[in-house]
């Protein structure tokens, strides 16, 4: 009889199926997202049934682009992923290590290739995520020493494909333009995952899970509120997803505060963990945004 | 002359997945490696030339290992020695040290004698290659 992998059962025991499902319960929306995942854990768990055969040779590429605009849960996916490729067996600790151009790029000469590597070396294992990575890449100064950590990083890209996987992530535009300067890189990257916007109904359910998570809640009233500042903010300028979301929810904890502490009296358990209305509907978003951008857009 | 300096040196001498191991279990506790070097094994030579700053914050012996085999690239002919440092307040010491690579002839230590005033002996040791 020939030997058989029973892959049910791998994906119960090595613990992936635990991830995928606490992704499915704590990320709202991003179906793509999720779909494109599950079908890179299938392919790496069938990946790896096939090693333990002795059928497959090499280790796959696992380097990964996350594309998406600002707040739309790339960092916390890729903390997930990293959860995912340890316990898939693809990377030894499976630690996540996030920098931007800052932590990899030196300021003189000479002091590039120790930083990136210094980065690098802490990364082994894991893995590196390079927030907004276009910025790497300056095309107008031929002298700017982000194109030394590119080709160090490359180079550990080919290298040490067993221990550590990269995830460049930035707004999906600018990553096109530094995927065609440094082909390279497209060449090296086997999973392209694209983060959709959320919609508002998306993220009203976001406010409230964060709500939730501090131990606050909305009054019906204030959910209302909340759902008309989402609508006005999503159109506004510099609006981040569920980071504006996150931001919102602060400045409606801050005016909860104030108007507690403003009024006399004891206040109990419910009082101080219910955001009223009136603590949303102070926002300026509501006046059509802050002062400056008001005139900009008259 | 085999030199026996630090930990494990009574032993054959490790393979790179034994550094791993040992490695890795440095950083499972917290201790920050560092990669030191030297020509002169004299057992009062105490400070060793550094490679590179101390590592902290690593967490798999893989980016050591790296380190290491730039060292070995660097200095081929040299004895080359990983020291664990311990940053735990009390401690704030160098806990573990043992050598991972060593020149291909190493050198002999020979001892010098002596005679000073009322016939009293003293002894030195100095390297010699």
């Amino acid at each position: 009889m020939s030997e058989t992998v029973d892959l049910r059962a791998e994906f119960k025991e090595s613990g992936v199926r635990a991830v995928l499902e606490e992704l499915d319960a704590e990320m709202v929306g991003l179906a793509p997202v999720k779909a494109r995942i599950r079908e890179t854990a299938a392919l790496l768990l069938v990946d790896r049934a096939r090693k333990a055969l002795g059928l497959a040779v090499e280790t796959p590429t696992l380097h990964m682009s996350f594309t998406g605009n600002p707040g739309t849960g790339k960092t916390t996916v890729a903390l997930k992923m990293a959860g995912l490729l340890h316990r898939l067996g693809y990377v030894r600790k499976g630690h996540l290590v996030s920098v931007t151009r800052d932590d990899l790029v030196g300021q003189y000469i000479g002091h590039t290739a120790p930083k990136t590597r210094e980065v690098l070396k802490k990364a082994m294992g894991g893995v590196l995520f390079i927030d907004e990575a276009y910025y790497l890449y300056k095309p107008d100064n031929e002298r700017d020493y982000g194109a030394e950590a590119i080709e160090i990083l490359l180079q550990v890209m080919e290298n040490n494909r067993d221990d550590l996987v990269v995830i460049l992530a930035g707004y999906a535009g600018r990553m096109e333009d530094f995927f065609r300067s440094n082909p390279g890189f497209r060449s090296r990257i086997a999973h392209h995952i694209e983060f959709p916007d959320y919609t508002d109904d998306e993220l009203g359910r976001i406010a409230e899970g964060m709500l939730e998570a501090q131990n606050y809640r909305f009054t019906p009233a204030a959910k209302a509120a909340m759902a008309a500042y989402i609508a006005a903010r999503s159109v506004q300028p510099h609006f981040a997803n569920a980071r504006s979301i996150r931001n919102a929810l602060d400045r409606a904890r801050l005016r909860q505060a104030n108007r507690l502490f403003s009024a006399s009296g004891p206040v109990d358990a419910e009082a101080l963990s219910t955001i009223e209305a009136e603590d949303i509907r102070a926002s300026r978003v509501f006046q059509g945004g802050l002062a400056h951008e008001r005139k900009a857009a008259e | 002359m085999r030199i026996t300096q630090g930990c494990f040196s009574f032993l054959p001498d490790l393979t790179d997945e034994e550094i791993t191991t040992q490695v890795d279990h440095c950083l499972e506790k917290g201790w920050a490696i560092g990669v030191e070097w030297t020509h002169d094994p004299h057992p009062r030579n105490t400070y060793w030339e550094m490679f590179g700053n101390p590592m902290f914050d690593l967490k798999d012996a893989k980016g050591v290992m790296m380190e290491l085999d730039a060292c070995r690239k660097a200095n081929p002919e040299a004895y080359i020695r990983f020291n664990a440092f311990d940053n735990t307040r009390g401690f704030e010491t160098v806990t573990m040290s043992f050598i991972v690579h060593r020149p291909k002839v190493e050198p002999s230590i020979r001892m010098t004698r002596t005679e000073g005033d009322g016939r009293s002996i003293r002894y030195t040791h100095e390297v010699v290659r």
